[in-house]
């Protein structure tokens, strides 16, 4: 370890990124020159092809020499109390960074920097939504030392922060938390992210067909499925497509789910960080502090809930934007519900997870009105629609109206049902927990301590029926924390238990016969 | 405090300005009448397509002045804001209304801003920020001498209070 760090002071100590990614830079060039090589021989050396070909060429020799130049020129070192980077040879940056002020080091590895045993290092210190010029990386590193680096400045960061503790942590506190367990590739397929990346990449195809004037159903390969399948009723034809659409979003969604699953492990570092680590073609290693873990969130889509499973994301701050924050928060994968808890009971150090929903205040019965008002709203242009294009295609509309009216009707009850037992708020062992959601359930457990604020909005229909949204700012996550739909006095009460003394200073009585609570103009 | 049905949040001290409401009627007029008066233009200009033309006009126009009349004069009976030894405290809005919160000792930075519209009335706006993505408060509308005032005020009083207030 002491190699990295071995200059202290002066010129010295100064070092340079790994010469192989030279390596990577010519395999970048293998692709199009092979393509190149295999063009010659199949079509002879074609002009048109050969100066596409040239171009491409071309394009991937100067991001080389771009490559190379910041090879030749990059240097870091890592001095006593801050990490330095130097680069660019027209224009030089020098930019350094107190190590008590890093909040993360993570390693992340693009599949061609795996290939030549390379990584990245990336060194935040961002608050909330901060510019990503607030941080530094070291872009192709050999992955001992960027385990060695990261190991390194974690340690100076923390002997920084404490003064002179020796911050080797004991034996006790490492160890993981969880690990991949293939059993969870069941839950895979249940992810909707697949099917909609197929309907996304169907739509991308018609419509680049459909600027090039090619209409898909003359395509060969449709002819013959056509001329086969032809005489098939339309609607076993319908029934093959939904499938053949719902299989291969299933198979997207698991493949995703090895991408980014393979070799996870949640472990404890020392006695104040956590360290993810998951991916098989990128890496991704993220570090959290427990200084700046606020809370966990329990995240429940419709088909996981089903299949009494969930994900598992942490509430931390100083985990960048708020894209960087959603690739960096999670904690687990889809994994069984119970786990879940037991995970987040864990990294809380907590006996049991906050976020176990047993006894969680529901919330007025209005709520359930406003829940199912909204849903009828939403199906009644629908609906309406429909008899509006009965003036131009018959009657038949007018039927189709009545019957989704008939069908969307208890569809939409039941939804609202649900979303309405899903809202729920409580105050356990000094975490204030909200669910709330029913296409994805989320129930979140954040620390009192970490609520710096309020903000509580009223619609026209809560004023008048005596409720408020109460959101919970935090300088975490996604910053705001929304108990829905509460009672007026229930909302106002909790606040005050979340955060003594906050909130109370404006609360008064007022006359009980007044429902719209906060007269704004009084003279 | 007693669980009962009567508790509220009361309003807060400080109306905002008087020249708030001209201040929004005209933010208003800029957002609703281009559209309307781009018909009108067109429905005097092209006599055969009148027809459409009058129809849009009056759907833009109706509602844009009816959110011109209703908008400021309603914002002007809800905005309020107040600033204690402990926090700072503002509502907003007209239709949904928000209440905010933000003790001073969690307040990181406090700036003003004021939009061309608003210099014209002599108004500003201040901002107060926390550490959390949405935690900002927006007192908007208020007096430029009170807004300098509070900034000046608040920025003492968030020096007061050591930490880096997460």
């Amino acid at each position: 370890m002491s190699r990295v760090g071995a200059g202290a002071a002066g010129d010295a100590g100064w070092r340079r990124l790994s010469p192989r990614l030279l390596l990577v830079n010519l395999g970048m060039l293998s692709g199009p020159l092979a393509l190149f090589a295999l063009t010659l021989l199949l079509t002879g050396a074609g002009l048109q092809a050969l100066i596409s070909l040239g171009s491409l060429l071309t394009t991937f020799l100067v991001i080389t020499w771009i490559g190379t130049m910041r090879l030749l020129t990059t240097r870091f070192r890592i001095a006593d109390e801050r990490v330095e980077l130097r680069s660019g040879a027209f224009f030089r940056s020098h930019r350094s960074l107190p190590v008590d002020r890093i909040r993360s080091v993570d390693i992340h590895a693009k599949p061609l920097h795996r290939l030549f045993g390379l990584a990245s290092l990336r060194i935040g210190t961002g608050g909330q939504g901060s510019p990503s010029g607030r941080e530094l990386r070291l872009g192709g590193v050999t992955r001992s030392q960027a385990d060695e680096i990261r190991r390194l400045l974690l340690d100076r960061r923390d002997r920084a922060r404490a003064g002179t503790r020796p911050s080797r942590p004991g034996e006790a506190g490492h160890g993981p938390i969880a690990e991949t367990d293939w059993a969870w590739l069941r839950y895979a397929p249940l992810s909707l992210w697949g099917l909609g990346a197929v309907l996304i990449g169907v739509g991308t195809v018609a419509r680049a067909l459909g600027e090039m004037r090619i209409n898909p159903l003359d395509l060969a390969a449709v002819t013959h499925l056509r001329d086969r399948f032809g005489s098939v009723p339309w609607w076993f034809g319908a029934l093959m497509a939904v499938l053949v659409l719902l299989v291969t979003g299933a198979a997207l969604s698991t493949a995703a789910f090895v991408e980014g699953w393979a070799g996870y492990r949640l472990e404890r570092e020392g006695d104040d960080a956590y360290r993810v680590r998951r991916g098989l073609l990128v890496h991704r290693s993220v570090t959290l502090e427990r200084r700046r873990l606020r809370g966990v969130e329990l995240t429940e889509p419709m088909p996981l809930r089903w299949a009494g499973a969930a994900r598992l994301d942490a509430v931390a701050g100083g985990l960048g934007s708020s894209e960087q924050n959603r690739s960096r928060r999670p904690l687990t994968p889809a994994v069984p519900r119970q786990e879940a808890l037991r995970v987040a009971a864990d990294v809380l150090t907590e006996e049991r997870s906050p976020t176990e929903t047993a006894d969680l205040r529901p919330h007025p019965r209005v709520a359930l009105r406003r829940r199912i008002n909204r849903g009828l709203l939403t199906l009644a242009p629908l609906v309406a629609a429909l008899p509006a294009l009965g003036l131009w295609l018959g009657p038949a509309a007018v039927h189709a109206a009545w019957i989704t009216a008939l069908l969307g009707v208890p569809v939409v009850l039941a939804l609202a049902h649900d979303a309405y037992r899903a809202l729920g708020h409580g105050l356990r062992d000094r975490y204030l927990v909200v669910r709330a959601g029913t296409f994805a359930r989320r129930t979140a457990a954040l620390q009192c301590e970490g609520v710096i604020g309020w903000k509580i909005t009223r619609s026209a229909f809560q004023r008048r029926n005596g409720l408020l949204t109460l959101g919970a700012t935090v300088a975490a996550g996604d910053g705001c924390y929304k108990v829905r739909d509460v009672g007026v006095a229930d909302g106002l009460a909790l606040a005050e238990e979340v955060a003594p003394g906050l909130l109370a200073p404006f609360v008064e009585r007022v006359p009980a016969t007044e429902p719209e609570m906060p007269r704004a103009a009084r003279p | 405090m007693e669980r009962t049905h009567d508790v509220g949040l009361r309003p807060p001290r400080h109306r905002v300005d008087r020249r708030a409401p001209a201040w929004w009627t005209l933010q208003a007029a800029v957002l609703a009448l281009p559209l309307p008066l781009v018909f009108g233009a067109l429905y005097l200009f092209i006599p055969p397509a009148r027809f459409v033309f009058v129809w849009l006009f009056l759907a833009f126009l109706v509602p844009g002045v009816a959110y011109m009349a209703v908008m400021p004069v309603w914002r002007y009976r809800v905005h309020r804001w107040e600033v204690t030894e402990e926090a700072v405290y503002a509502v907003s809005g007209w239709l949904w209304q928000q209440w905010r919160v933000v003790p001073l000792s969690r307040v990181q930075t406090v700036e003003t801003l004021r939009g061309p519209l608003q210099q014209l009335f002599g108004l500003s706006g201040v901002t107060v920020t926390t550490a959390s993505s949405s935690g900002a408060v927006r007192i908007k509308g208020i007096d430029r001498r009170i807004a300098r005032d509070l900034v000046e005020h608040l920025t003492r009083a968030t020096q007061a209070t050591p930490g880096d207030a997460t």
